[in-house]
């Protein structure tokens, strides 16, 4: 379980993005957080990462304070965090990359059973670079084959259908609810789509730096949906924090 | 054959204790082998320190293997090697160079190769260079490399420095006919007080000649390196050259990349980009659970790759 303690974030300049943010994430649970652009969820995904270091509040994963825990350390301890924008390197491959996340290094039909879950073939990706001649949607895919890849028991993905342009929407659903069910871990996806949002088990409203609204789907989605809260179909849009 | 020089052919060629193909092993400027097969003749050059290799028309898949090892202090090695590969061969020439030097005297190697190839021919060329040794003695490796590529000729170049030289000048020139190709990757690697600098000057003269150029160094520790490259354009031709660099610590790389078009349909292209290695480079093997060290060594080793 891992929860977050009275999380405040401030930009360099002063602003406030997270203003006292609890916000409790069960075991085995999908948790979808979403919310205007802005509102600081990304800023949560990376502060549970230790991309981002909270001006106060606690963060205990299974009891234990990790608030001064570092990102490899936090990657050790089984959290796991997929970028909204992937990052590119020069030289490293598809293998390299799938391996560095699996800890080991991988036979090849060890990679194609990673890599056909996100719709690539291994074949044609192992060798290639992570580089800027892959696709938006295909270093997505790549993204999510190393989250894939490290089997951990805390997951967050960043809104992880932006830029899966060419790959059906259903196959990334089909992930979510493979690792729900084989890995057994906790999932939180930030995200604005609905068809995510249907596969919560808890949804969580984030605005203003501020939890809004949280509860089972059943009690959320319906009025996300209707309109009277905050602005959830924004799928193309940038996130600004 | 030395064991200094059994450890460096391991480092820097295909060595197993024997070559498979025709070779030529070089070691403190003498003779420590060789074998000539019927496409691949090898012979001493008539008033020079070196060899002229005739690879016959033809030829196919085969290898040829020319190390050269400098082994110990004091030595300044010339060597002038001619490659006259025959029209519509196949071969790959794996000519690899290492120094090594303990007693505080400098040890240096300055291999000279030419290459001739005829209409058609293909030639894969690598080149690894290595220094090792303790002590203060300076280890060099200054290879000139020159080729002439007549109609539709391929010559893939591929060159390795990772470590332990401490001055190269690398000076490559070559010349394109028609149709020609030619590829060039260099890797190179500089840290401590090392000092590279590298040369490339392509003259595209033939229509639908075409160079592919792609650098990748790393400069770290106080070690420098200067990169220069010059696409000369005498022809409809396509030039791209890619120098991209990783500095560290107080590592210095100055780049001067130059086009020149003095035909109308010349398309020449140049990309640089010099910069320390990214943070989110970092923070995402990171978030893999690589401590910051290990995310730095493995961006740098794939980036050398």
């Amino acid at each position: 379980m891992l929860t977050l303690e009275q999380i405040v974030w401030d930009v360099p300049d002063g602003g406030h993005v997270l203003r006292g943010v609890d916000l409790t994430i069960p075991d085995g649970k999908t948790v979808v957080i979403t919310g205007p652009n802005g509102g600081g969820k990304t800023t949560i995904a990376k502060i549970i990462a230790g991309l981002e270091t909270p001006v106060s509040g606690r963060i205990l994963l299974d009891g234990q304070d990790i608030t001064g825990l570092d990102v490899t350390q936090r990657a050790k301890l089984g959290i796991s965090y997929a970028f909204q924008q992937p990052v590119r390197f020069k030289g490293l491959t598809v293998r390299d990359l799938v391996e560095l996340a699996a800890g080991d290094s991988l036979s090849e039909d060890e990679l194609c059973q990673f890599l056909s879950r996100v719709g690539l073939c291994a074949r044609e990706y192992i060798d290639r670079e992570v580089d800027g001649t892959l696709s938006g949607g295909e270093i997505k895919r790549i993204e999510i084959a190393t989250v894939l890849a490290r089997n951990t028991k805390f997951t967050l993905f960043d809104e992880p259908e932006a830029g899966i342009d060419l790959w059906s929407f259903t196959n990334l659903i089909e992930v979510f609810r493979d690792m729900r069910q084989f890995n057994g871990g906790s999932q939180v996806i930030i995200s604005h789509q609905e068809r995510i949002l249907a596969i919560a088990d808890e949804i969580v409203v984030i605005a203003d730096g501020q939890v809004k609204d949280r509860g089972p789907r059943a009690k959320i989605l319906p009025g996300l949906l209707s309109g009277n809260a905050h602005c959830v179909r924004c799928p193309g849009r940038e996130e600004v924090l | 054959m030395n064991s200094t020089t059994e450890k460096l052919l391991k480092m820097v060629s295909d060595w197993t204790g024997t070559f498979t193909d025709a070779f030529s092993i070089r070691e403190n400027g003498q003779c420590a082998g060789r074998r000539s097969t019927p496409n691949v003749r090898i012979e001493d050059k008539a008033g020079l320190p070196g060899l002229d290799i005739h690879v016959l028309p033809g030829t196919r898949g085969e290898r040829l293997s020319i190390p050269a090892c400098v082994t110990h202090g004091d030595v300044d090695d010339l060597v002038y090697n001619d490659f006259y590969v025959g029209e519509g061969a196949d071969i790959t020439i794996i000519a690899g160079c290492g120094v090594h030097t303990e007693n505080g005297e400098p040890a240096r190697h300055n291999g000279i190769h030419r290459f001739f190839l005829g209409k058609g021919a293909r030639v894969r060329y690598v080149e690894k260079h290595v220094g090792t040794g303790k002590g203060s003695g300076i280890r060099s490796i200054d290879p000139v490399t020159e080729a002439e590529l007549e109609e539709g000729a391929v010559l893939e170049m591929d060159t390795t420095q990772l470590g332990g030289v401490d001055r190269t000048l690398r000076n490559t020139k070559a010349k394109l006919g028609p149709g020609a190709r030619l590829y060039i990757r260099e890797r190179l690697l500089t840290e401590g007080d090392q000092q590279a600098r590298t040369d490339f000057e392509v003259e595209l003269n033939g229509d639908d000649s075409g160079v592919d150029l792609v650098s990748r160094s790393v400069a770290k520790g106080n070690s420098r390196q200067e990169y220069r490259s010059r696409i000369i354009g005498n022809a409809r031709c396509t030039g791209h050259s890619e120098c991209d660099a990783i500095i560290a610590d107080k590592g210095v790389v100055a780049a001067a990349p130059e086009l020149v078009a003095n035909h109308g349909d010349a398309a020449l292209i140049h990309e640089a980009a010099i910069g320390k290695i990214a943070g989110e480079q970092l923070l995402k093997l990171r978030t893999l659970g690589l401590t910051e060290e290990e995310a730095e060594a493995k961006i740098v080793s794939g980036f050398l790759k």
